[in-house]
């Protein structure tokens, strides 16, 4: 009796399997070369997007440095001057000058954060003749720099006047380049993410051919095949895509770590307890674009089997 | 009564401009409910034939209607509804060889978007009719020859089709069961299919005797007579 009631479950589970492949789809559209190409896809595109990210973070950050447009350096900070010392003095020769709308000098704190990327966290504790850096932010076209500069060095020797302005502008330009090549990788990896897709549902179509004439001749419109089509490489795109997306995830962590002192943060925390820092080492726009990806690949692959799969059928009556 | 198949002057070459024309100046209608033999030797155009009615292809030349629609002008987009008013009984059967009987007579009402409830039912109802129930779970290749042909017939009838064409549909089946399917025909005929049968098996058109249609190197040579 219970061979007969297996028999009957067995015979009843192959009546209607899930998932009706009534165009024998799982066959000849595989699981394993699409769904591998596509993740090394991902893999590829991961990385360019991070690149992209990045790209925009620089830019962002020099944008932001870029407010305060001018630098001085003061050697010997609190050596003599007139009224006062050689800090003060130039302190008070930028703020009397038209065209500087204000003028800061560092705090040790900010002086040892901008240095820390070259000389550690220590800075301070190495007793270096650190000179006083003073931000100066201008308003309007600001002063004549030529003539301020020849002013600050005759009042306190050994100053040092720096323009931001044309450095800024460079490396803005070479963040935009940066972000533009990211860009531009990405839209090449979707490309080539399609063409793979293309290329498949190709040969899935040479091989189900007859199976295609079959249910067209018993009425199947154009949109039922190619759904059927779509349907399989969106599934086969978005898991390769995912596997892509989570091989890439320890290696971006591992950039991000590497990235992190010069972004003024510690490194990675050792888990369990910094787990979250470990994880929050990744910018937001990652963690917002990485699960994106598996989902630009499902759209890739539904809308490329679509098209080719539409576009083939045109040939039958 | 109107015409379910309605030529006039039709010819079909299938490669267009340059190709050979392998049917030439038919006409001829089937009215609803009718019921025809198709006739000819090896090579006479039955097929082709029966390729412009299940719309395989269109005609190059001359009008043909079918089901009241005018083929040769319509839109691309209206043609899959009508295939779906078309039983198609193929000489080679073209079952889907991966899928179950089940599966295979469950094709048109599938793509027709039919509830599954009623699918199950109707299936199983047409696979017991056919003689399969034992078998529904068996795959083409595991299936005689004649089990293929009468899941093929299931096919064909199972979402009760306006027109039946059947090429050679006896091609495989002994006598009892050829006996058995032209009963299954007649019985869709009396309910109102219209029906239209190419065989070679002059045996079975004389035990039923049905107007004919008689072709000859792509010409309609004959259109009446009963056997």
């Amino acid at each position: 009796m219970a061979e007969l009631a297996e028999l009957r479950d067995r015979r009843s589970a192959r009546l209607r399997p899930g998932g009706f492949d009534d165009l024998g789809l799982r066959r000849a559209l595989g699981d394993r070369l699409l769904p591998l190409l596509v993740a090394a896809m991902t893999f590829l595109a991961a990385l360019a997007l991070t690149g992209f990210v990045a790209a925009a973070a620089l830019a962002r950050h020099w944008r932001e440095g870029a407010e305060s447009a001018l630098t001085v350096q003061v050697p010997q900070p609190g050596g003599p001057a007139d009224q006062g010392t050689r800090r003060e003095r130039v302190l008070a020769i930028l703020r009397g000058t038209p065209g500087i709308a204000q003028a800061r000098a560092l705090s040790d704190e900010a002086l040892s954060d901008l240095l820390r990327p070259w000389l550690g966290s220590e800075a301070q504790s190495l007793a270096l003749p650190l000179p006083a850096v003073v931000e100066v932010h201008l308003s309007g076209d600001g002063p004549d720099l030529r003539a301020l500069a020849q002013r600050l060095t005759q009042a306190v020797p050994g100053t040092l006047v720096e323009s931001h302005g044309v450095w800024v502008a460079r490396l803005s330009t070479l963040a935009r380049s940066l972000q533009a090549c990211a860009g531009l990788a990405l839209l090449v990896v979707a490309a080539v993410a399609a063409s793979v897709v293309a290329v498949a549902t190709r040969a899935g179509l040479a091989a189900r051919r007859e199976a295609i004439g079959i249910v067209h001749s018993l009425g199947a419109t154009d949109g039922y095949i190619a759904g059927r089509f779509a349907r399989r490489a969106t599934l086969l795109a978005f898991l390769g895509s995912a596997l892509g997306a989570l091989t890439a995830l320890p290696v971006l962590l591992g950039l991000a770590d590497l990235a992190a002192p010069f972004a003024g943060l510690q490194g990675i925390a050792e888990p369990p307890n910094g787990v979250w820092a470990w994880l929050a080492a990744l910018p937001l726009p990652l963690w917002l674009a990485l699960p994106g990806l598996p989902l630009a690949a499902g759209a890739i692959g539904w809308l490329t089997a679509q098209a080719t799969v539409r576009r083939w059928l045109r040939r039958l009556s | 009564m109107a015409d379910v198949i309605r030529c006039e002057a039709v010819g079909l070459q299938y490669v267009r401009g340059d190709g050979p024309e392998v049917l030439h100046d038919l006409s001829f209608g089937v009215p609803e409910g009718g019921f025809r033999w198709l006739l000819g030797p090896s090579g006479a155009g039955k097929t082709s034939l029966l390729r412009l009615l299940y719309l395989a292809v269109r005609p190059s030349r001359g009008r043909l209607e079918i089901l009241g629609t005018e083929i040769a002008g319509v839109k691309r987009r209206a043609l899959p509804g009508l295939r779906r008013r078309i039983g198609v009984v193929f000489q080679d059967f073209r079952l889907l060889a991966h899928l179950s009987a089940f599966d295979n007579v469950a094709l048109p009402l599938r793509i027709a978007g039919r509830p599954e409830g009623q699918i199950r039912a109707d299936v199983t109802e047409m696979l017991r009719w056919v003689g399969l129930s034992a078998k529904t779970a068996s795959r083409p290749p595991e299936l005689s020859g004649g089990e293929q042909q009468r899941v093929a017939i299931a096919r064909a009838v199972i979402a009760r089709p306006d027109l039946l064409v059947a090429d050679e549909p006896t091609g495989n089946l002994d006598e009892a069961q050829a006996e058995r399917l032209m009963q299954l025909l007649q019985e869709m005929n009396r309910l109102g299919t219209t029906v239209l049968v190419a065989t070679h098996n002059e045996g079975l058109v004389r035990r039923h005797p049905a107007r004919t249609l008689r072709l000859s190197h792509g010409r309609l040579i004959a259109d009446g007579g009963v056997g």
